[in-house]
């Protein structure tokens, strides 16, 4: 579904992105998962255009990604960041319905689409009329999803979606979001720094590192067999402070 | 938010419609004056004389200074205005030599403007102190204040910066003093009677010289002037109405010091209008018919606001509609940004008189001019605010508007400026405040407003005057924020009033 080949970008002198061939399978997770400033975020940014590479090509569905056709594009996948990034000015429904007014759906098309992403998020209907600031952060993170779902896109890119809700409501929106995933059987892409957010939504993880691809592949083989003695070190770490439940 | 814009259009049509069927009168003939009262008096004169013939004739009074008065004439946006001999060598054709009356005639006609005989009288400026000080210090001639460095003196502004004024008479006497302060003419004999100077600059016909019982400093070196009294009108005039000009000649010769000093008296200190005493002096004088139409307090005050609402409701509708996209543009653009944000925040640092002065040749006296002016003056916090508002959005809803697809126009439509909403609605009251106090100041180009009560109540030292025009004005400028304060409601989205629960 996406291609990233000889993929770089660097902020100034600091290089985010060093020349990476990255492919993403269609239909199924990957999770992008490394340290604060590997890079992962950047990856998801210009696997939509928000930002451009200094080098390489990224095409989505065969279609190059450039600013041209980036704004069009967007609309075939959807994007969950941390904080949600909802319209603080508009109600829950106007911010999930946006992008679909915008482009002229009609008004019952709308309702439609509006009812099942509802009913797949479990979102209580009488708390569309509210503003995000009247809702709870796990609400938010529902109305983001919902929002990045309305279009009905082919991928799914979610930057760090849990980061930043407490333990309890995290745990329980991850095990919703994989039963969601499962259910749409979408392209998704999730960025964490979390090792076993990661195995809780797919067995194909890629580890990052300053840039670059370390190792990819499923939880238990990073375990198992670590390519480096980075991967062994960041697995490790995690590793220590709790115990995923399924290992 | 498109309705705010069409709405705002919409009353700029309006305002614009009424603003040009002011100015457009059919007046034949238009005098000006200063805005001191013996200018006022004459000017008044003038308006009587000339219009004695069937011609039509209106008097544009107060005007701020010599350079608006002489601006105004060149421009043509008056006809005739009362100057003198002094002002015109030493301030207007500096540098010329005008030291005969003939070649000073032939100067101005260079110009255009052609100048009467003199009206009799000789207004020169001379150094006024109280008799109790002249007495206690010894004080004859201005060479006495050599002795005195720690005198504090208070001159008009426009003395403080002529070419015969305090520069000058300095250097010449040698004076030491260093207090020495700019204030308005008719506050200065205030600020003596009080104490608060020991000495200030006076016109020898003001009638503040007697009733303050003032002692004038002779000018042993002879430093200033004579300031014999003329009239200066456009050559042009002579063409366009013979019979006016004639009418003026009449004039020539007719008012001495003391019947000058006596019609400023009457004015200042009797408290009769300016037009009552201008046409007893024509009637009896020159044997013409002549009725001071004396205007009601209410005709007065609607004729204020509605000048002054002009004033605001364009400047400020054209400021707002104008700096909106202005702010944008640098939000969108840093380097622009900071050009934009810079030559906005100078043009807020030009004296207003400078500003108005400097727009005359453009666009005369009058409205036009102030409306310009206080546009100028709305854009900054307009603009600031729009800047500082489209910057201040979370990076993060930004990214999300971009990520969901919405083309940069339609991001800017749909989130960020409902989301900068707020800041710039704050900066437009913030101008609109400004703007309502600033106009009064159009009255210093004869723009009306309520500047002119104030304006004429400071000269003739009458608080009822000065309260006619500045309770409106701030009640005007409440009602212009609490206008702001709804329509902030309407437009700042309700999603931003709340708390946030978590």
């Amino acid at each position: 579904m996406f291609n990233l080949s000889d993929i770089s970008k660097s902020f100034g002198r600091l290089r985010a992105v060093a020349p990476t061939d990255l492919h993403i399978s269609a239909g199924r997770t990957t999770v992008l998962i490394g340290p604060s400033g590997c890079g992962k975020s950047t990856l998801l940014r210009l696997m939509n255009g928000l930002i451009a590479p200094d080098t390489g090509r990224i095409t989505f569905d065969g279609e190059d990604v450039t600013a041209a056709t980036a704004p069009s594009l967007r609309r075939r996948m959807g994007y969950v960041i941390q904080q949600g990034g909802l319209f603080p000015h508009l109600t829950t429904r106007q911010n999930i319905t946006l992008m679909a007014r915008h482009t002229g759906w009609a008004a019952a098309d709308i309702e439609t689409r509006l009812q099942s992403l509802t009913d797949l998020t479990r979102f209580p209907r009488d708390a569309l009329a509210r503003y995000p600031a009247e809702l709870s952060g796990g609400q938010r993170q529902r109305v983001s999803l919902m929002r990045a779902l309305m279009l009905d896109p082919d991928a799914l890119l979610l930057d760090e979606p849990l980061g930043a809700l407490d333990p309890m409501v995290r745990y329980e929106l991850q095990t919703e979001l994989a039963e969601i995933f499962r259910t749409l059987g979408k392209t998704v892409v999730l960025v964490t720094h979390d090792l076993f957010e990661a195995a809780h939504f797919s067995k194909d993880i890629v580890l990052l590192r300053d840039g670059a691809v370390e190792q990819r592949t499923s939880m238990q083989m990073l375990l198992a067999e670590p390519a480096s003695p980075f991967v062994e070190k960041f697995v490790g770490a995690q590793r220590g402070l709790t115990q995923a439940p399924e290992l | 938010m498109k309705n705010i814009f069409v709405a705002l259009a919409l009353l700029l049509a309006t305002s614009g419609v009424t603003a040009f069927s002011l100015t457009a009168s059919a007046q034949d003939i238009t005098v000006g004056s200063k805005k001191f009262t013996e200018s006022v008096i004459l000017g008044e004169i003038l308006k009587f004389a000339v219009s004695g013939d069937g011609v039509a004739a209106n008097h544009r009074r107060d005007l701020g200074g010599t350079r608006v008065l002489w601006s105004a004439l060149l421009k043509g946006d008056i006809d005739i205005y009362p100057e003198y001999t002094g002002t015109i060598r030493q301030e207007l054709l500096k540098g010329t030599d005008t030291h005969t009356l003939p070649l000073l005639r032939a100067a101005l006609a260079k110009q255009g403007i052609r100048m009467s005989a003199p009206l009799g009288f000789n207004n020169t400026y001379a150094i006024g102190v109280k008799k109790e000080t002249a007495a206690r210090y010894g004080l004859t001639k201005i060479s006495d204040l050599r002795r005195y460095a720690e005198f504090s003196l208070g001159f008009s502004n426009e003395f403080l910066d002529r070419g015969d004024g305090w520069p000058s008479l300095q250097t010449t006497y040698r004076l030491p003093q260093r207090d020495v302060r700019g204030l308005d003419h008719d506050l200065a004999y205030r600020g003596l009677e009080s104490g608060a100077i020991d000495g200030i600059d006076v016109y020898t016909t003001d009638a503040e010289i007697a009733y303050y019982d003032l002692f004038l400093l002779e000018d042993d070196q002879r430093h200033f002037p004579t300031y014999d009294a003329v009239i200066l009108y456009r050559a042009d005039l002579a063409d366009r109405a013979p019979k006016a000009v004639a009418s003026l000649t009449r004039l020539e010769g007719t008012i001495d010091e003391v019947r000058m000093s006596a019609m400023n008296g009457a004015v200042k200190l009797d408290k009769r209008a300016e037009a009552v005493i201008a046409a007893e002096f024509v009637i009896s004088r020159l044997q013409i018919s002549a009725t001071a139409i004396e205007i009601g307090f209410a005709a007065r005050l609607w004729k204020s606001t509605r000048d002054h609402l002009v004033l605001v409701l364009i400047s400020l509708g054209a400021a707002i509609l104008f700096a909106v996209p202005l702010g944008i543009l640098a939000a969108g653009h840093a380097r622009l940004g900071q050009l934009i944000l810079g030559i906005v925040g100078i043009v807020q640092t030009i004296p207003s008189l400078a500003l108005f002065v400097f727009m005359i040749p453009l666009l005369g006296i009058g409205g036009p001019p102030a409306i310009v002016a206080l546009f100028l003056y709305s854009l900054l916090p307009i603009v600031r605010n729009t800047h500082a508002g489209l910057r201040g959005i979370d990076p993060g809803i930004l990214e999300s508007a971009a990520a969901i697809g919405l083309e940069p126009r339609a991001s800017l439509r749909i989130v960020e400026l409902p989301l900068a909403m707020r800041s710039i609605m704050a900066g437009i009251k913030t101008s609109a405040v400004i703007n309502v106090g600033t106009a009064t100041l159009g009255a210093l180009i004869g723009a009306g407003g309520y500047g002119q009560p104030i304006l004429t109540g400071i000269r003739l030292d009458n608080t009822a005057l000065i309260l006619e025009g500045a309770i409106p004005a701030a009640i005007l400028a409440l009602a212009v924020q609490g206008m702001f304060e709804l329509a902030e409601r309407a437009v700042v989205p309700r999603g931003l009033r709340l708390k946030s629960v978590g």
